[in-house]
């Protein structure tokens, strides 16, 4: 696969308060992304993922490294027009309804007439926005606002999508449509650089992650290859049984009426708890063996550093 | 192309600013009340009227391209609509001259608004149309397009309130700089004659796009004055946008 992002040393500090103390803000991060993954960019709070983005955008310089898309250096013309960014919260011209704002963007591609009222019409099609047309943008919500500002970043049909926290601040079903959307963009061959803190959603969607803390890349690689499939502890759930005689084999974590969660760490020991249920006539209501999560693998890094 | 697209994006969001209505109003205000002024007035009423008028439109002209042009791009970092827009293929230079463009069309109908208003009262007094009060008003428009520049310019940097006030800085030092050349005259060789030179030297002379007086009062002015007057404000508006220019190309978007 060839590579579409290429990301070499790059440093960036800013300065700051009245004094202008220096703090750096990323300290040596390169990474690579290859052409059709989607790749996780994920880190907490603060560690260097949007100052990352503006920098590979052009809308802050880095002191050191290198940037390339698709070969091309990253603030040249031919890399700009291979790709399509979609800020963190945006915030757009509100007094443009949905379809001026589109058409104004379009104006800069230099997008023929008919072309552009094409791209316009579908892209408001799959943001699943074309009743809203003609509605200023002060009126759309915040979900309406999010996919709006994909439909802005998919406009010139790029082949790198840079998402910059595209989930924050959705409730659930937002949260599904912009996956949606990700998941079709997959589908259709792009690149999808997708920055963000929320686990769950990384989890189901990217192919690769890369792990930043404090301005440097801690963990980076395939999801299958960071996260171990071994098996480290079991969620049974179970009723009827005598809550003192599990104590031995796992740990009880609450109860809930009869209902009693236990977390069973030795994986012969998940027989036995099933051997006690039956004897005692109780119930085993769910047995869950519990891998390693993105999460784990995450708070486990954040808390070494 | 990408600069009149932005060029129409500035024009249509300027115009919606609701101080520049304001703006209109008071101007509206003191171009009528000139009329009054004119009645308490020994000497010629049309003359006090024109006087009255043509410096309105120069005074809430430029407070109309000190109070918009100085948020204007300001405006578009703190909200961060310029994110979206840098990242498109498109220059910062580009983006930069987009915003004074659509200033420059924003205050260009508004001249035209205010000046309806002012050839109309002019009309009532007179019975006829005096076209030579286009010729104030077309370096009234130079002038402002030069303050459109300036008030740009600190809006690269700064903040609007900061901005603003520099920009009216700008603006009446412009307008009294010919004093440092009577100056120029009165002090002894030495320092201060010289740091006097360099200011006047320095200093922008707004008093070049000033043909009030000499329209009113029917004088004779020389085509080479004209041809001066509009180079200058050309220059100076070019040297102002190059050095606004280099300053965005390498400012952070944080």
């Amino acid at each position: 696969m060839a590579t579409v992002l290429k990301i070499e040393n790059l440093h960036k500090s800013f300065k700051l308060g009245f004094l202008l103390k220096k703090k750096e803000i990323l300290r040596g991060i390169s990474l690579s992304v290859e052409q059709g993954e989607v790749f996780g960019y994920l880190g907490p709070n603060g560690a260097g993922k949007t100052t990352t983005i503006k920098c590979i955008l052009g809308l802050i310089f880095p002191e050191k490294g290198n940037i390339e898309i698709f070969g091309h250096p990253h603030l040249s013309s031919k890399a700009k027009e291979k790709t399509g960014f979609l800020p963190e919260n945006p915030y757009f011209y509100d007094h443009l309804t949905a379809s001026e704002f589109l058409d104004y963007y379009s104006q800069l591609f230099l997008m023929k007439k008919e072309a552009k009222e094409e791209k316009i019409k579908s892209l408001l099609r799959l943001v699943d926005l074309e009743d809203s047309a003609d509605l200023q943008l002060r009126k759309f919500s915040r979900g309406m606002l999010q996919r709006i500002g994909m439909a802005q970043a998919l406009l010139n049909d790029p082949s790198l999508v840079f998402l910059d926290e595209p989930l924050g601040g959705l409730d659930p079903l937002g949260r599904k449509e912009i996956r949606d959307i990700i998941t079709r963009l997959k589908d259709e061959g792009k690149t999808v650089f997708l920055s963000s803190h929320i686990l769950q959603d990384i989890e189901m969607i990217c192919n690769r992650v890369a792990i930043i803390v404090n301005g440097e890349i801690i963990n980076q690689g395939a999801l299958h290859d960071l996260i171990s499939e071994k098996i480290l502890f079991t969620e049974v759930i179970l009723s009827g049984v005598n809550e003192k005689e599990l104590k031995e084999l796992g740990e009880c974590l609450s109860g809930h009426g009869d209902r009693i969660l236990l977390k069973v760490f030795k994986e012969e020991n998940v027989e036995k708890v099933l051997q006690l249920a039956q004897s005692s006539k109780g119930k085993v209501h769910s047995l869950i063996p519990r891998t390693e999560t993105l999460e784990d693998l995450f708070v486990g890094i954040v808390k070494q550093r | 192309m990408k600069i009149k697209a932005i060029a129409f994006n500035t024009f249509r969001e300027a115009i919606r600013d609701r101080i520049l209505y304001l703006l209109l109003f008071f101007a509206a205000v003191c171009i009528i009340f000139s009329r009054l002024l004119a009645l308490l007035t020994v000497g010629d009423k049309v003359k006090i009227i024109k006087d009255v008028g043509l410096s309105s439109l120069s005074l809430f002209g430029a407070l109309m391209a000190i109070l918009i042009g100085t948020g204007l791009v300001f405006k578009e970092i703190d909200k961060k609509t310029i994110y979206t827009i840098i990242s498109k293929p498109i220059h910062r230079y580009q983006f930069l001259l987009g915003k004074f463009f659509g200033l420059v069309l924003t205050l260009f109908i508004m001249l035209l608004l205010m000046s309806f208003i002012f050839l109309a009262l002019v009309f009532f007094h007179t019975f006829t149309i005096e076209w030579e009060m286009l010729i104030a008003i077309l370096f009234i428009f130079f002038e402002l397009c030069l303050i459109t520049s300036v008030a740009l310019l600190f809006s690269c940097f700064s903040t609007p309130i900061l901005s603003s006030i520099f920009s009216l800085a700008f603006y009446l030092i412009g307008h009294t700089a010919w004093g440092i050349e009577t100056l120029i005259k009165k002090i002894p060789p030495g320092a201060g004659k010289t740091l006097a030179r360099f200011l006047y030297h320095f200093l922008p002379d707004l008093e070049n796009f000033n043909f009030k007086t000499e329209i009113v009062q029917h004088l004779d002015i020389p085509s080479e004055v004209y041809l001066y007057s509009i180079l200058y404000g050309i220059f100076y508006t070019l040297f102002v946008l190059i050095i606004a220019v280099l300053i965005f190309r390498k400012r952070d978007f944080i």
